[in-house]
Order: structure tokens, then sequence, then C-alpha cells
């Protein structure tokens, strides 16, 4: 509730307008480029490079003048709090984005599978599949042909050898790195800062390590499990679900990035240091989620 | 990126950059909401006339004016338009408008994000339209654009719909972010939650049903193009996938998405009924419960648009009455405005004719949608135009018809000037006469077995549709009759006074009109209310 | 305008004064030929009777407050705002409303969902735009398409009684027999429905729903598919015959003799121009709708066939379209639509006509080839 009477309101400024025109390109960009994908002739790329450049462009600039801002000390605790808000309410509306992939992953396991295997109170499906029956990893699809399944699942292996189960050490990354940015979060608290960069590099390097073991292990997939994209729905849920949280692992590795870049520059103190704050929620929120997934994906 | 502080100093009130780039590059709360305002309605008048081309093929029986493959892009666009570009935006112009005065802040909690908000809709429309002219035609699979027709079927222009969809619903989803944070850290001292403008309540909760749905509507659109161009197989048998996980995913968004159509202006109509009956809103704290549960409720009551698609009986029985139960809610606040002009002092200025036809057609589409919650009359009605007449019942005289009291409401506020009083009765009853002319006799239709998204029809239904015609052209002129009323009202109306209507309550009406561009640079304090 | 409530009656009885020059049939439901819809459009009514006079309760309370409580001279507004009685006494009463509709709701609900076994079991399928009906014991079946002529559609003739809802080939069951109905989809979603029988079922590809009928008396029944599928989904009826047994059984005799009349056709040495008679009715039934009349299609999306590569030089590649479709594409397989004969005849047609033996190699294709082809590919 407002307090005091001095809530900052920013004098009319070029950067939304700037970062909706990046949003324009980057819509015709991508439309453009993947319609022409495969279209040797097409130029469509780089309208999409331009866009991104527009976009981090500005919000390099944005958040170069929120920073300015708030150093020079405009900004209350009031505006502060706003700032909480938004961040809390954003990772909300994330949750609610891999909601909709768990969505999908469930109903195909508890519903459109089985029944096209001939299961359950739909089973009758099964006249048009009469060769397919219901397992989970899919590995035949009702299609073999059109959509071959993998060779192999990801699932969790016999329990001897958990060490070679690539899933294991990346749970054990995020989970570590978790723990070190609330460590790294907690020395800036106690105004010390050799410990806080000590741990923000620690966190840096776990996030790392994990988005380039998920990376070979897609590799391996492609490569040796005969796992794809196309494999049917398996790999679709597979790849989509770890895939939009890798993609979340990387965007948050970059803020927590360029969160430890300024603090090696001397930024943060041991009140103020919100943009380590919101990088910190950002990242236990991707941990969270990736234990969610390692249990639906990997081990159920 | 100079920054200003303004606030500090009391007595000094900065005002409007000069010229255009006013409007580009503002961050102030009034600006983005006429910007708002405005976009909504030019996209009215695009989506309109839209409905007009679709009023127009299906005049007569026969092929008339557009090819069947036009005619789909027609009531696609129509659909899209009007939910996303029209209604929606008309109510984050009023939020952005109103709920900053409202609570008697200074300005929305993030300026600038407010304004990015804005601009990403006329990029991601500009777009949208733009698909006309490509290679394919525009999207032609209707606006719940279910897989396959969209995925495999669908022409290449899906892709820049997509990603349209992406970027609207990131405006969606800032914008809420933005409200809910205004509401909840911004408010002046004194005004609990429970104290709160029942507009500001309803836009709070509707608020939470964006952030909780547009993602999901994201989820949706990127499977389709991973399916479309990647291979997947989210939505197609062959591969393990199910079509109608397509209808799951998007109905879940889409039934919440109905109500964040609608419970704003529950929000609206409370404030107007309020006024003009010149008594307290009877009943707030259930007024607010009932919003609260409806908002709840539309979260597990989404497949029942899907009541064909062969649900198990379980499901099918689970979604009968969870729908059913929304009546409950919705039914106190019909009952609780009733009571409110009960034993009022009731005058009919143009807000309150165009509140109290809400109330009234509203309840008539609500009824009809009891009915449709009928699992197995749904068989019956599903995909007839006996559905067409029950949104339509609740979109147009429900949404659109606050929209238009809303605004004449605050129309003064906003421009300090009045209205032409005579001119605004003449548009309400050409309004209400024809909007009941194009959509009652849609249930007849319906009822009697015609299928809604074609381009023709046989013999038996010609006469109910040469009406429904005539009554969506008188529609569309009349609404030509608003568009001057706004502009005489912003360039030569009558000076309009602080207060503006006599029974009024809020901060709104405690300020000048227009107000200053800073409204409160210093919070109100509850005192100065009326109560 | 002044309000009152003389004014809101004339407006109201101006607006449904049409209503008694049309048939009640225009404007409401029909009770069906079965059992099941007969009851479902009883809970229709009844539903629909509630929610009347709920409305009439509403509205009627409305004017009398609208004109009882308008501003009078000296009247001061009343200015409770709150009762909590009032309150939960019209909740109490909704909830109870509402179960009072649940009851039967859930009755009928459980009586449409049940799913034994029919006599006759058939299998539709919903194509991009045409239904196809098999008969599952009697391993015959055949398509159903729109029969309204396009001169009707384009107001050049006069329309009749059926316009748009009559099909060249209706769909035939026998009455007094339990019918289960197997509903799938070749291409996207369809949805077949029929009002007599209150059967909508959506055809999803890939996947079966499954809907049932018991008919007890003769009789012709009329519908269209309810789900939007593509440009001419409104061009897609359904018309479905219920006859007597006893023409039940010489229809299917008679469908199962044509099969094998087919076969033996396929072997005949065919004419050219034999074939381009039968292949311009067929391409007028199946290609129109995307290649158009003229043979001229609807670039970029439909080709023409005029002078296109594949339709002048490439026969084999033409056959290989017609049987296996293109992937991602609109265009179907006809493989089991149409039969050799129907397929030879069609692609000669394409290759002589506009023009395009001038053009091309013209040469024709037997039914014998498409027969190779069939056995070359299993
Ligand atoms: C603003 C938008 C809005 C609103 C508020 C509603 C409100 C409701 N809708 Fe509607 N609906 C749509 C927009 C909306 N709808 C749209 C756009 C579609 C079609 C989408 C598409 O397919 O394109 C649709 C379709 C739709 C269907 C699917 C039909 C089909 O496709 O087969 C159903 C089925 O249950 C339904 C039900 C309801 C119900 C029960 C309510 C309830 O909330 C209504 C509650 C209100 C009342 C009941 C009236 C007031 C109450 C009383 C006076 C109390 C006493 C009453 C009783 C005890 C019964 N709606
Ligand atoms: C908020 C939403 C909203 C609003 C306001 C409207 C407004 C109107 N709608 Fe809309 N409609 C939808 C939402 C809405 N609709 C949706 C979601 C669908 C489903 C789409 C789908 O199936 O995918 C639909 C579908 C739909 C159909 C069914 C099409 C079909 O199934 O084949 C029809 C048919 O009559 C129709 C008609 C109208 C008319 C006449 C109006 C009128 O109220 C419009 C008023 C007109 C104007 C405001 C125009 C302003 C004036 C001019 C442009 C000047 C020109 C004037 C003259 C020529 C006289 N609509
Ligand atoms: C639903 C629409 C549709 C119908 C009906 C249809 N086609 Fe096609 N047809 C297409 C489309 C789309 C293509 C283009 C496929 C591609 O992408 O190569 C095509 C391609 C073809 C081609 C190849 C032309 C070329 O130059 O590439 C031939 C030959 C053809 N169709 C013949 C027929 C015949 C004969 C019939 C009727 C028996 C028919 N089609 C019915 C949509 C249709
Ligand atoms: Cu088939 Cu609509
Ligand atoms: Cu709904």
């Amino acid at each position: 509730m407002s307090t005091d009477s001095s809530y900052y309101v920013p004098a009319s400024s070029k950067l939304p307008l700037a970062m909706a025109f990046g949003l324009l390109l980057f819509v015709l960009g991508s439309g453009y480029t993947i319609n022409n994908l495969g279209n040797e002739d097409s130029n469509a790329h780089w309208l999409l490079f331009t866009s991104f450049a527009i976009i981090w462009g500005t919000m390099f600039f944005w958040f170069g003048s929120v920073i300015k801002e708030n150093d020079s000390g405009m900004y209350s605790d009031q505006l502060n709090q706003s700032f909480v808000w938004g961040m809390a309410w954003f990772i909300f509306s994330e949750v609610m984005f891999f909601f909709a992939f768990f969505l999908a992953l469930g109903y195909v396991r508890l519903f459109a599978v089985p029944w096209l295997g001939g299961e359950g109170e739909k089973g009758i499906t099964n006249i048009l599949w009469p060769a397919f029956e219901a397992t989970w990893p899919l590995l035949e699809t009702p299609d073999n042909e059109l959509f071959p399944g993998a060779d192999h699942s990801m699932a969790m292996p016999a329990f001897n050898k958990l060490h070679t189960w690539l899933p294991f050490w990346n749970t054990l990354c995020l989970v570590t790195s978790s723990g070190t940015i609330a460590l790294a979060e907690s020395a800036l608290k106690k105004g010390n800062r050799t410990f806080f960069k000590l741990w923000m590099v620690a966190t840096l390097t776990l996030g790392y390590v994990f988005v380039f073991l998920q990376g070979f292990e897609y590799y391996e997939a492609y490569t040796h499990l005969g796992l794809t994209l196309g494999s049917g729905i398996y790999g679709t849920t597979f790849f989509l679900m770890t895939g939009f949280h890798g993609f979340h692992v990387c965007l948050g590795a970059i803020i927590l990035t360029i969160v430890t870049i300024r603090g090696f520059g001397g930024a943060f103190s041991d009140h103020d240091h919100f943009g380590l704050a919101a990088g910190s929620w950002y990242w236990h929120f991707v941990d969270v989620v990736w234990i969610l997934l390692v249990l639906v994906v990997y081990v159920f | 990126m100079s920054a200003v502080i303004e606030s500090n100093h009391d007595d000094h009130h900065h005002g409007p950059a000069k010229g255009f780039s006013r409007w580009l590059y503002t961050t102030n709360h009034k600006d983005i909401g006429s910007m708002y305002l405005w976009f909504s309605l030019i996209m009215l008048f695009i989506g309109g006339a839209m409905a007009m081309v679709i009023r127009a093929e299906l005049f007569e029986p026969g092929s008339q004016i557009v090819s069947p493959e036009f005619y789909n892009q027609m009531v696609t666009n129509h659909g899209l338009i009007m939910v996303f570009g029209v209604i929606m935006p008309a109510f984050v112009g009023f939020a952005n408008w109103m709920i900053p005065m409202q609570i008697g802040a200074p300005d929305m909690a993030l300026p600038r994000l407010n304004n990015l908000s804005f601009w990403i809709l006329p990029a991601a429309f500009g777009i949208l339209l733009s698909t006309f002219f490509m290679e394919g035609g525009a999207p032609n699979f209707g606006w719940t654009f279910y897989a396959p027709l969209s995925t495999e079927y669908a022409p290449p222009t899906v892709t820049f719909f997509i990603f349209s969809v992406h970027i609207m619903g990131a405006s969606s989803i800032m914008g809420s972010i933005n409200i809910i944070t205004t509401i909840l850290n911004m408010r002046a001292p004194g005004m609990t939650l429970m104290k709160m403008p029942l507009f500001v309540w309803s836009w709070f909760i509707t608020a939470y049903l964006l952030i909780a749905v547009m993602p999901v509507l994201a989820g949706a659109v990127t499977m389709m193009l991973m399916d479309i161009h990647f291979g997947t197989s989210f939505f197609k048998a062959a591969g393990g996938g199910d079509p109608v996980l397509f209808q799951h995913i998007f109905w879940f968004f889409g039934h919440p998405e109905v109500y964040i159509m609608i419970l704003p202006a529950f929000g609206i109509v409370s404030h107007i009924i309020e006024t003009f009956s010149r008594k307290p809103i009877f009943g707030y704290s259930s007024m607010v419960y009932a919003i609260a549960s409806i908002a709840l409720l539309s979260f597990v009551v989404w497949a029942h648009h899907m009541f064909t698609v062969g649900m198990p009986i379980a499901g099918e029985l689970f979604f009968m009455y969870s729908t059913m139960l929304i009546a409950i809610p919705t039914g106190v606040k019909v009952f609780n405005w009733l009571s409110t002009m009960f034993k009022g002092s009731l005058t009919f200025e143009t807000p309150m004719l165009f509140s109290i036809a809400f109330v009234a057609l509203f309840t008539i589409g609500g009824l009809s949608g009891i009915m449709l919650a009928i699992a197995p009359a749904d068989f019956q009605y599903h995909d007839t135009y006996f559905v067409v007449a029950h949104f339509h019942y609740v979109l147009v005289p429900g949404a659109l018809f606050s929209l238009l009291a809303g605004a004449y409401y605050w129309l003064p506020k906003w421009t300090g000037h009045m209205y032409d009083e005579t001119l605004g009765k003449t548009h309400f009853w050409m309004s209400f006469i024809s909007v009941n002319l194009t959509f009652f006799p849609m249930h007849f239709v319906g009822l009697a077995g015609m299928p809604r998204r074609i381009p023709d029809y046989s013999m038996q239904f010609a006469d109910w549709n040469m009406m429904v015609s005539v009554g969506a052209f008188l529609f569309g002129l009349s609404q030509l009759l608003f568009l001057f009323i706004v502009i005489k009202c912003v360039l030569n109306g009558k000076k309009a006074t602080a207060e503006v209507w006599e029974g009024a309550k809020g901060f709104e009406w405690t300020v000048d009109s227009p107000p200053p561009y800073h409204t409160f640079s210093s919070p109100p304090s509850m005192e100065t209310l009326k109560a | 305008m002044k309000i009152n409530l003389k004014s809101i009656l004339t407006i109201i009885l101006g607006i449904f004064a049409p209503l008694s020059f049309s048939a009640w049939s225009d404007i409401n439901m029909e009770p069906g030929a079965t059992q099941l819809s007969q009851e479902i459009f009883g809970l229709h009514m009844f539903v629909f009777y509630v929610c009347l006079v709920i409305g009439v309760i509403v509205l009627a309370a409305m004017a009398f407050i609208l004109f009882q409580y308008r501003r009078k001279e000296g009247v001061k507004p009343a200015e409770f705002d709150d009762s909590k009685t009032l309150e939960l006494t019209w909740t109490i009463l909704f909830a109870l409303i509402l179960i009072g509709l649940s009851i039967p709701a859930t009755k009928v609900m459980i009586k449409a969902y049940d799913d034994t076994e029919g006599e006759i079991n058939i299998l539709i399928t919903g194509h991009q735009w045409k239904w196809q009906y098999e008969y599952i014991e009697d391993e015959v079946g055949f398509f159903s398409n729109l029969s309204t002529s396009l001169d009707k559609r384009n107001n050049l003739a006069p329309k009749d009684e059926n316009y748009l809802l009559e099909v060249d080939e209706p769909l035939i069951i026998p009455v007094n027999t339990r019918i289960r109905f197997l509903i799938t989809a070749n291409d996207v979603i369809h949805s077949w429905w029929v009002p007599d029988f209150a059967i909508k079922q959506d055809a999803i590809p890939g996947f079966v729903n499954t809907g049932w009928t018991y008919v007890s008396e003769p009789g012709v029944f009329r519908g269209q598919c309810t789900e939007l599928c593509g440009q001419y989904h409104g061009y897609m009826p359904i018309v479905v015959k219920a006859v007597s047994p006893e023409e039940y059984a010489s229809f299917i005799i008679g469908k199962k003799e044509a099969k094998i009349q087919q076969a033996l056709l396929t072997e005949k040495l065919w004419e050219k121009s034999e074939l381009v008679t039968i292949g311009e009715d067929i391409y007028q039934k199946n290609c129109v709708a995307c290649h158009q009349v003229s043979g001229a299609g609807l670039p970029p999306i439909f080709p023409a066939l005029v002078g296109s590569d594949i339709v002048l030089n490439g026969k084999e590649r033409q056959i290989e379209i017609l049987m296996e479709g293109v992937q991602g594409a609109a265009m179907a397989s006809y493989a089991e639509q149409l039969t050799e004969v129907e397929i030879a005849a069609v692609i000669t047609y394409t290759r002589q006509a506009w023009g395009n033996d001038e053009a091309g190699d013209g040469r024709i294709v037997l039914p014998k080839e498409i027969l190779d082809y069939k056995n070359n590919k299993l």
C-alpha cells in the first residue's frame, strides 16, 4: 500500500517502441524463416537475426537505465516492491507455460496411447491400428513407417548403472547449483563479497555443465538411440519438455552471467540486490521444473 | 532515456510531450489507456466489417458475394479480432485509465512495460491482417483453430498466425502483471482490499486469469508449430498423439478467456447501476466472492465445448455439473444488481440504459448457456447457430454493451466534455433493437438445425437469416453513430464538471474533468470519498 | 424516447411478429425418429421451460423495478446495501434448480452412452468433403457425395426443398435393428450429425467414436457435417434412408454383386472414348472442388491440371499421386474411394481434356494398370 509520495514515474521513453518493433520483426523473421526452411535462396533468417539484435540491444539499454535510475536513488521501497511482484507473477506465468506441456504428457499417457492400443473406454480405436500396442516409453508408434519409433528410451536404467545415466548427473548439477546460489545470496547479505563471487562462479559452472550434458544427451539420442523429434509422441514430449526446460536454463544462465559480471564490477550491496534476487528466484524455478520433469519424463 | 524525478515536487506537474512522439514514447497511463481504446474501436470496425461480409453472404441461400474459402477466412478473423483485438484491449484501456484513478495511484506500477504491452498489439494485428495478402490467404480454420485443420491442412500463413498469438500473449501477460502489481502495491492509504471499487476487483481477478491461461495458449500454438514444421506428433494419432489433445489445451485457455471478456464488464456495470440508482451497491462482498468463484470455476469446465468429441462418460458428467455450478455466482450478481436498483431513485442516462440492457440480455445469453451445459441436449445444440446466438448474447449486448456503457459513463471524465445525450439515447435504442433483431432469430435457426461456419444453407433457414442480416446491417450503422458521438464529444462537447454524475462515488470524481496529466502525485485520503 | 412498459412491450411484440408466420419446425428442435432423440427432445424442452421461467421472472422483476423506482420528486432512495438472508435464500434456490436439472440430464446421458455392439456395425469415415460408409459384417461400402448441382449453388437454377441436403448415394439402414456407427475421419476432424437420431459425434482422424440408433419407422433423414473441415465444410450433407429389413437385404446383395462385377470390368479391354466418358463423370464428382471444372485449379494451393507436367507426360507419377495422395497437401489418395476402372478413367480423362492430349503424350490408362499397381505394392 502506498505510504510515501515519491513513486518514480519515468519520463517518456523510446525503449518500449523499439522493443515492440523488435518483436514485429521477430514475428515476420521467424515466420518467413520457418516457412522457407530448406530453401537455400531465402534471406529471411537475416530478418530474424536483426530482430534478435534489436531485442537484445533494447533489453541492454532498458536494464541499463533501470540500474542507473536505481543507483541514482530514484527508486523508493515501494517501487522495488513493484519489481518483486512483477518478477513473482512473471515466474508464475512461466509455470503455467510448462503446465501446458505437463498436461499434454499426462493426457497422452493416460488416455490417447492406451486408447490407440485398445485399452480403456475408447479402446475400439484399435481397429484402425490393429498392430499397435500401448507401452510407455512408446518405442513402436501406431504408424511406424511415418513415425519410426526410437531404438532406446531415456527412461531410468537398472539402478546399478546410475552413474552412466546422464539425468542423474544433470539433477545433481542443478540441485547443487540451487544451493550454491542461495549461498551466494547469503554471503552477499553478510557483506562477504569474495564468497559471493565464488559461489556465483560455482553456480554458473554447474549451470553450464548442465547445458553441456543436456546437449550431449541430445547428440546421443540423435546419433545412437534413434530418438528424434520425429519418433512419435515419446520423442515429441521428451524433446519438447526437456528442450523448453533447457531453453529456460540457458535464459537463467545468461541472467546469472550478467549478474556475476556486474558483481565482479562491484554492483549490488547487502540490502540492494534485486537483480541477483530475481535471477536466483528464476534459477530455483528452473530447478523445481527440472525435478518434476525427471519424475515424469525419465523415471515414471 | 532521460530520467526525471517528477513526483518529488508536489506542485510541479510536467504535462504531455508535444506532437506525435507523445503517443509513441509515452509512459502515462491515460495516454496508453486512450491508445488502447482507440485501437480497439478501430478493430471493432474492421472485425465488424468482416461480420457484415458474413451477413451479406448469408443474406440468402446460394452463393452470394464471396467464395467458401474466403468466407472461412472472414469467420476466423472476425472471431479472432473481436476477441483479441476488440474486447480484450478495450477492457485493458479501461483498466489503464481507471485503475490508477480509482485506487489513488500516480500511474501504473511499471509504466514503460505498460507502453510496450500496448505497442505489441498493432504489430501483432498488423501481421495478422497482412496474411490476407500473402500466399495461401489468411487463417481459415476458425478462431478455435482445431488441429489438424490448423496444422497439416493449414495455409502457410499459419506460421505468422502462431507467432502473432505468441506476442499477443506476451502483451496480455505483461499487461496483467502490471495491473496486479499496481493493485497490490499502489493503493491509497486506507484502501483495503475489501474497500476497492468493484471494477478494480474485477480486473484484479481477470488479470490472474490472464497470467494463468495466456501461457497455456502459447504452449498450444507452440505445439502446433512443432507439428507443422518439425515433425513432432502432438496432434497426430499415427505417432501416438491425439487431435483432441489440442482441444483440451485450447479450451483450458479458452473457457477462462470468455470470462476474461465478461468479468471487467461486471465491474463497469456495477458502478453505473450504483450511480444511477443513487443507492450503494447491494451485497458488495458477495459481488467480490461471486467474481472470484466464477474465476475459479472457469478452470474446471473447459470440456463443455467438447461434449461431442467422444469423452468417456465420467468426463461428460463432470464437466456438465461443474459448468452448471457457474449459474450460482452469476445469478447472485444478477440478483444483486436488481436489488441495487430496488427502491432506488433511477434515472436513465445513456450509460444506465446500456447497463440495464446488459443485465437483461446477458441473462438471456447466460440462460442459453445453461441449456448448452446440459450435455445430452448439447449433442443437438453443438456447432449450430444456437451456440452462435448464445455467445453473441453474452458478448455483444454483454461485453460490448458494457464497454459502450462505460465509455459514455467516463467519457466526460476522460475528455472534459459531455457527449450529446439525445444522440447517445438514439444510439442506445438503435443498438438495442437491432442487436435483438440480429441475434435472437439465431436461436431459432440453430434449434431448427443450421450448423455454424457454413457459407450457404438449405431453404428452410432462409427467412430468419434474412432478418438476421438486416438486423446486423442496422447494428453496424448504429455503431457508426457511436463513432460520430465520440468525435463530437471530444471536439466540441459541453464542458463537464468534476463530479459529472450526481450519484457517482470514487476517487475519479474528486478530480477535474479532464483530470491532470498525473492524477495523484500524492495519494488522496479515503476521507475525500463520499460515503 | 421515454421508457414505459407499453413501449417495451410494443418493441418485443414487433420483434417476434414474424414468429406467427413461421412453422414450429423452423424455430425449434424436432422430436426426431428414435426413442433416444425423443428423450433428448423432452430434456431440451424441460430445460428450456425452466430457463424461460427464470428469464421471465428476472425480466419482469426488472421491468417492475425500472417502472416503479424511476426518480420521482421528493422520494428519497433507500440506503440498505446488504441482506445476508436474502442472498442465502436465492443461492440455495439456484442450487436446487440446478439439481433438478441435472437429474434427468444424467439419466439421458447414461442412455445415450450405452455402447453395446449393434446387430449391424457401420464404419463411417469423414473425408474432405464426403462421407464413406462401410458395412463391416458384409464387407461392402461406398462414398456419399453432395449431389446439388453447381448451377443451383450459383443461383443459375431454382433451388428446391432439399437444396444442399441431397447426396448421390444415401446410407441405407434397416428398421427395427440396433445399428452401431463407428465414426472416424481420414484427414481433418468432421462431425456426423443426424438430428433425427440425436447423434452428433465428431469424426477424429486416427480415433474411433461410437453412436447407435434404432429406428422403427421407414423414412429419410437428413443431416450435415458439423465440424469446420475446410472450405467445403458446408457442402457435405448426410442422408440416411431407413428401409424394411427385406429391402435392406436386397440392397446388400446388390452391393456385393456390383463388387464382383467390378472385378470383371477391370480385366476388360477398354476403348479410349469409354474411359473418357466415365472419367469426365468421376472428375465432376470428385475433383472439381479443387482442380475446377476447367482444370485450371486454384493456384497456388490447388495446381492446374491443364498443362501440368505430370498430366502431360508423367503417367506413372500421376497414377502414383492418385493412388497414394500427396503427403501434407490436400490431395488425398483415391485408392479406396474409386474403383480401378474409375481411377483409370479419370486419369485418362485429365490426359485427354482441355487440349492436354495435343500438348502431352496423351497416353491412356487401363484399369488393368491400376490393378497391377495395387498388386505390385502388396
Ligand atoms: C463473455 C463470454 C461468455 C460467457 C459469460 C459465457 C457464459 C456461459 N457459457 Fe458460454 N460460450 C462463449 C462465451 C461465453 N459464455 C463462447 C464465445 C462460446 C463459443 C465458443 C466457440 O465454440 O466458438 C461459448 C460456448 C458455450 C458452450 C459450448 C457450446 C457448444 O459449443 O456446444 C457452453 C456449454 O456448456 C457454454 C455454457 C456457458 C454457461 C453455462 C455460461 C454461464 O457462465 C452463464 C451463467 C449465467 C446465467 C445462468 C444467467 C444468470 C443467472 C440467473 C438469473 C440465476 C438463475 C439461473 C439458474 C439457476 C439456471 N458456453
Ligand atoms: C466479442 C466478440 C464479437 C462481437 C462483438 C461480434 C459481433 C458480431 N458478430 Fe460475431 N463472432 C464472434 C465474436 C463476436 N462477434 C466469434 C468468437 C465468432 C466465432 C468465430 C468462429 O466460428 O470461429 C463469431 C461468429 C459470427 C457469426 C457466425 C459465422 C459462422 O459461424 O459462419 C456471425 C454470423 O452472423 C457473426 C455475426 C456478428 C455480427 C453481425 C456482429 C455485430 O455485432 C457486428 C457489429 C458491426 C460493427 C460494429 C461494424 C461497424 C460498422 C461498419 C464497419 C460500417 C459498415 C456498416 C454497414 C455496411 C451497415 N459472428
Ligand atoms: C481436396 C482437394 C483436391 C481434390 C478433391 C483433388 N485434388 Fe488433385 N491435387 C490437390 C492438391 C493440393 C495438389 C497438389 C499436391 C502437391 O503439393 O504437389 C493436387 C495435385 C494433383 C495432381 C498433380 C498435379 C501437378 O502438376 O502437380 C494431379 C494429377 C491431381 N491432383 C489429380 C486429381 C484428380 C484426378 C482428382 C479427382 C479424382 C483430384 N486431383 C482431386 C488437391 C485436390
Ligand atoms: Cu466435414 Cu465439416
Ligand atoms: Cu466455455
